[in-house]
């Protein structure tokens, strides 16, 4: 053991320093981007060297941290959540766990919040709704309401679909279809911010926790396959809000 | 040095807010419903806190160095001054928009490229695939996708045209590549949609949004500044399904090949 354990800290040591490496290849790229711009085709200088030094070193450090942790405590707290309903083995238990999953992670989402405000205001300055704080307050509420139902609907239709083994085209074609044909109803005002409310409810803590969910379900049923199967809660969490929105601005 | 940490402790606050109904959903079910304990407890505990501490940090980093320079930048590109006109015709020539279109495609690109959400999918994927979907792969034919998408998405709001008729192509070329591409890799593609727009893509994308719109002469910010984001989900589906086209009939034409030789 005496011997053993130095190996394993210089082992850790390692990782961690591969890591960290691989974070600044990942954020090579913005950086070069930024720097070309700015300087070669706005000709400006950078305006505070010392802030995007010091900020992309935190970006470099969280992203490093973040995928640590990743493979040692989202991947597998999802895995074993989705190993324990399949074998408790209660459609019910899984109904609902889906559904709080989907709608919990939604209605504290922060990016929902910001778009969420942004649309009573627009809504405001349109007409729709009264320009009172209070109108705009229960429009924003009911909004976040709205697509942290739709995300809770989405995963407990997702998950129904690896149980049932339905092909995952079809439930998303019918989702493309149901866009579409709200779309011709809707109000324009809010067709832009319907579009749009799909891509913010998927965060980057949700998604590892549903992707481990859906691979996981899918691995312990039999005669699903996890990668035919266990793909596909996100794409549908991020096109029922789309519906779900458009429906709300027809309703008020 | 003392403000940056209270600041930083106020971020990691904000942080813990946002996961505790997560983290209270996963309490709940573990313990009351399945009744029993996680294995392995702490190490997961300590992975938790992991992500918590990496996503403010990251958040942290992002607001200190690239949001305001990407709101600066996404300004001076799209400002009458740059572009060349002298702010009193009622149409500018689309081509007059160039590097907006260019600087749209390669942020798009580099900022999927550093999306936390995208590299836990493509880890996941690369994993249970057994290393045939590598996770560089996936992450580049999703940035392409991005990129395109918002150098299109650009083109709209500078021409004016309808959001609509540009998603819902978008849409129809998903259906026709759904029926020809590979079983696998289709749940793959569809999610790599609403991945593309979290954390890093989501902020410039909108500042650059908001910022055509109020500048491009006839266009209102209202309607036209919301939309790039769905661009950035729909072009990434046809890319990934594209690549593992062309991955699966680069594989034949070698098979076919070495099979003749």
């Amino acid at each position: 053991m005496g011997l053993r354990l130095p190996e394993s800290k210089r082992l850790l040591h390692n990782r961690f320093l591969r890591q960290l490496f691989g974070s600044v290849l990942d954020l090579a790229p913005v950086l070069g981007v930024v720097l070309f711009f700015q300087v070669i085709v706005i000709h400006q200088p950078i305006p505070d060297v010392g802030r995007l030094v010091g900020g992309m070193c935190l970006v470099i450090l969280g992203l490093t941290f973040f995928i640590q942790g990743l493979e040692q405590g989202l991947f597998p707290i999802g895995e074993q959540m989705a190993h324990a309903l399949a074998r408790k083995g209660s459609v019910f238990w899984l109904i609902v766990f889906a559904f709080t999953l989907g709608f919990g992670t939604t209605i504290a989402e922060p990016a929902l919040i910001a778009v969420a405000d942004e649309a009573a205001r627009i809504a405001a300055q349109g007409g729709v709704i009264q320009n009172s704080r209070e109108a705009m307050t229960n429009y924003a509420l009911g909004l976040r309401m709205t697509v942290a139902l739709s995300v809770g609907f989405a995963i407990v239709v997702g998950v129904i679909r690896i149980l049932k083994g339905w092909p995952l085209h079809y439930v998303i074609i019918a989702g493309y279809i149901g866009v579409v044909l709200m779309t011709l109803v809707a109000p324009p005002e809010i067709i832009g911010l319907a579009y749009d409310s799909g891509g913010v409810t998927t965060s980057t803590i949700t998604v590892p926790l549903v992707t481990a969910l859906g691979v996981g379900l899918s691995s312990s049923i039999r005669g699903r396959s996890p990668m035919v199967d266990g793909f596909g809660l996100i794409a549908f969490a991020s096109l029922t809000p789309m519906i779900f929105v458009m429906a709300y601005g027809l309703l008020i | 040095m003392k403000e940056w940490a209270l600041g930083f402790a106020d971020a990691l606050l904000e942080t813990l807010r946002d996961v505790a109904p997560i983290a209270a959903v996963v309490l709940v079910f573990q313990l009351l419903v399945f009744r029993k304990p996680f294995s392995n407890p702490h190490r997961l505990f300590v992975g938790f806190f992991y992500v918590i501490l990496g996503i403010t940090l990251f958040l942290e980093g992002l607001e200190m160095a690239l949001f305001p320079l990407g709101d600066l930048m996404a300004q001076q590109l799209t400002a009458p001054d740059f572009i060349g006109a002298t702010g009193t015709e009622i149409q500018v020539d689309w081509r007059a928009y160039f590097w907006v279109y260019l600087f749209a495609a390669s942020i798009g690109f580099a900022t999927t490229l550093a999306e936390p959400a995208l590299i836990a999918v493509a880890i996941k994927a690369s994993d249970i695939s057994g290393g045939a979907i590598s996770a560089w792969g996936l992450r580049l034919a999703v940035s392409v996708g991005v990129s395109i998408g918002l150098a299109l998405g650009a083109y709209r709001i500078v021409t004016g045209t309808s959001l609509y008729a540009y998603i819902v192509a978008g849409y129809v070329i998903v259906m026709i590549q759904t029926a020809f591409a590979p079983k696998v890799i289709i749940g793959l593609a569809y999610d790599s949609g609403g991945v593309t727009t979290s954390t890093v893509t989501v902020p410039v994308v909108t500042a650059l949004g908001l910022g055509l719109a109020s500048t491009v002469p006839g266009r209102n910010p209202l309607l036209d500044g919301f939309g790039l984001i769905a661009f950035a989900s729909v072009f990434p589906i046809i890319t990934v399904l594209g690549y593992a086209q062309i991955a699966e009939w680069w594989s034949r034409c070698a098979e076919r090949w070495s099979n003749n030789k």
